[in-house]
């Protein structure tokens, strides 16, 4: 999960504890359709649109952005999905490990891309991803689609598709699961 | 997972998590080399040396392309000619190059052991073990393990139609690591002078196979005491009905493996992988070979081409197997996000 990559702590040491829902599963449903249409308004008659979710957490939010666009525009836009590990800057800072294989099984050139993530935070993950990409071939546009921006950035990134911002503290975690959105903390075990 | 060992000597540095943890990263080294640029910045600024006692092209290459993949840079140390005393040399040519700033040192060596004097020596570099006399081999193993994987997981795929990442979960369960526990694997030839054999019948092992040696008594060592082996078997025709996976082992003249068998006609007579014994074989049987191979002698050449064959796919795998090699251990050792935090 990107967000739980991000956090200050060892991936695999460490512990969400969840201290408040932010959205509820009808909430995420909702903001999803919104976000749909924004993306399909955005980009209407467009040959070429794809989704690429981010592993892990991305995934699946790009594959129901995906179903509820079908519906919208009635043409299948294609899904990918990116682990962004070996392109992170913080590599050597702290155990940076591939989470699944990357699957982009199409070209990317001339191709307008929507990146989709859970969790926007300092914006690193998306400069990663965004130099990932670049492998893929030579993307007409990138644009960037989130569940929840919780702010702090630290590189100049911002979203074109939000479903929440969220203020939040630094040492706090957002987990977007099925079952909707928590706020809570990390706990080193 | 709690962290990855500093060195890789041997396989049994990186027991079975370790082992898991290799061939699930390859996974993504794999999909990396089938880009049209095969490369990721993930260790920029890194610098590996490759020293090779002994000669090799394949290993020293493909480890070579691997540093170089990861956008690691490489220095080709060939220590094949030095007239002084070996052990001095040694030592002086590895805290040269641990002064040079080198993160990782991959060597290959004649004497049992030198990689594990190696790393006693040069505490703060990652030591890899690219062969050392008749001890082991461990990213050869890995390979095989991870091309034997692969086999599997398409096999499992093609039957459920199904995400092949999906079956890898399947598989990695409780039921031992990608589909290996209780998978009959036979490796014939010369084990006595095999140090891939050694690295072999461990990673195997450790994954919850049943491995069987196949090999004339001279060319056994003189003791298997420790070898987690099943069996040990002179019949390698009685071996091949039930074997999931064949590995052969090259008749190494240059170690004096001739010496120790009659004639070459008759080894192969004994234990080579004829066309004969090759139809005995189930269909699904894979047959590895570390290379580099001599058709005719342990393997005959049309079995060599056969699909079941993945010889050529070993090969390719390699380079993404040292790729996770290099990577975990230059991101994931005792050391690493403490160091620079």
């Amino acid at each position: 999960m990107a967000e739980r990559e991000r956090s200050h702590t060892r991936p695999r040491g460490a512990l969400f504890v969840p201290r408040a829902q932010v959205m509820s599963a009808s909430d995420v449903q909702r903001a999803i359709t919104r976000m749909a249409h924004e993306i399909d308004e955005r980009n209407r008659g467009l040959e070429h649109l794809v989704l690429v979710g981010l592993q892990t957490g991305g995934v699946p939010i790009a594959r129901r952005l995906s179903d509820t666009l079908g519906e919208v525009g009635s043409t299948t836009i294609p899904v990918g999905s990116l682990d962004v590990a070996f392109y992170r800057d913080d590599i050597g800072l702290r155990p940076v490990l591939p989470e699944a294989v990357t699957d982009i099984a199409f070209d990317l050139t001339g191709a307008t891309v929507v990146l989709v993530d859970d969790v926007l935070f300092t914006g690193r993950t998306i400069r990663a991803a965004l130099n990932a990409l670049s492998e893929y071939g030579r993307a007409q546009a990138v644009q960037l689609a989130v569940m929840v921006d919780r702010g702090h950035r630290e590189l100049p990134i911002r979203p074109d598709f939000v479903g929440k911002n969220l203020p939040t503290r630094r040492d706090e975690m957002v987990d977007v699961t099925e079952e909707g959105v928590n706020i809570g903390d990390v706990v080193n075990r | 997972m709690s962290g990855f060992p500093r060195n890789l000597l041997g396989i049994d540095d990186l027991g079975p998590d370790g082992i898991a943890e290799v061939l699930r990263v390859t996974d993504s080294f794999v999909e990396v080399a089938h880009r049209a640029n095969p490369k990721v910045p993930a260790l920029r600024g890194r610098t590996v040396a490759t020293l090779f006692f002994e000669d090799s092209t394949r290993t020293r290459v493909s480890f070579e392309t691997a540093a170089k993949r990861l956008s690691a840079d490489v220095l080709s140390f060939a220590a094949g000619s030095s007239s002084v005393k070996k052990g001095e040399s040694l030592r002086d040519t590895v805290e040269t190059i641990e002064a040079m700033g080198i993160d990782a040192v991959i060597i290959r060596h004649s004497s049992s052991g030198a990689p594990i004097q190696v790393a006693r020596w040069v505490p703060d570099t990652a030591v890899v073990n690219a062969g050392d006399g008749w001890h082991e081999h461990p990213t050869q193993a890995l390979l095989d393990c991870y091309t034997v994987r692969q086999a599997l997981l398409g096999r499992d795929a093609d039957d459920a139609g199904d995400d092949p990442t999906d079956v890898a979960g399947a598989l990695d369960g409780d039921d031992g690591i990608g589909g290996f526990k209780g998978l009959r694997v036979v490796i014939v030839g010369d084990i006595r002078h095999s140090r891939v054999a050694r690295s072999q019948v461990a990673a195997y092992a450790a994954l919850g196979a049943e491995v069987t040696l196949v090999a004339p008594r001279t060319l056994l060592p003189p003791s298997l005491d420790g070898w987690p082996v099943a069996s040990v078997s002179h019949h390698l025709d009685r071996e091949l009905a039930d074997a999931d996976v064949v590995s052969l082992l090259r008749v190494q003249s240059e170690r004096g493996s001739g010496e120790f068998v009659p004639s070459l006609r008759e080894y192969t007579a004994g234990y080579g992988l004829t066309a004969r014994r090759a139809a005995m074989l189930r269909p699904d049987t894979l047959i590895l070979h570390p290379g580099p191979m001599v058709r005719g002698v342990e393997i005959a050449s049309e079995v060599a081409d056969l699909p079941a064959a993945r010889i050529t796919g070993q090969v390719s795998n390699g380079v993404a197997v040292r790729m996770a090699v290099l990577f975990l251990l230059l991101t994931q050792g005792p050391t690493e996000g403490s160091l620079h935090a």
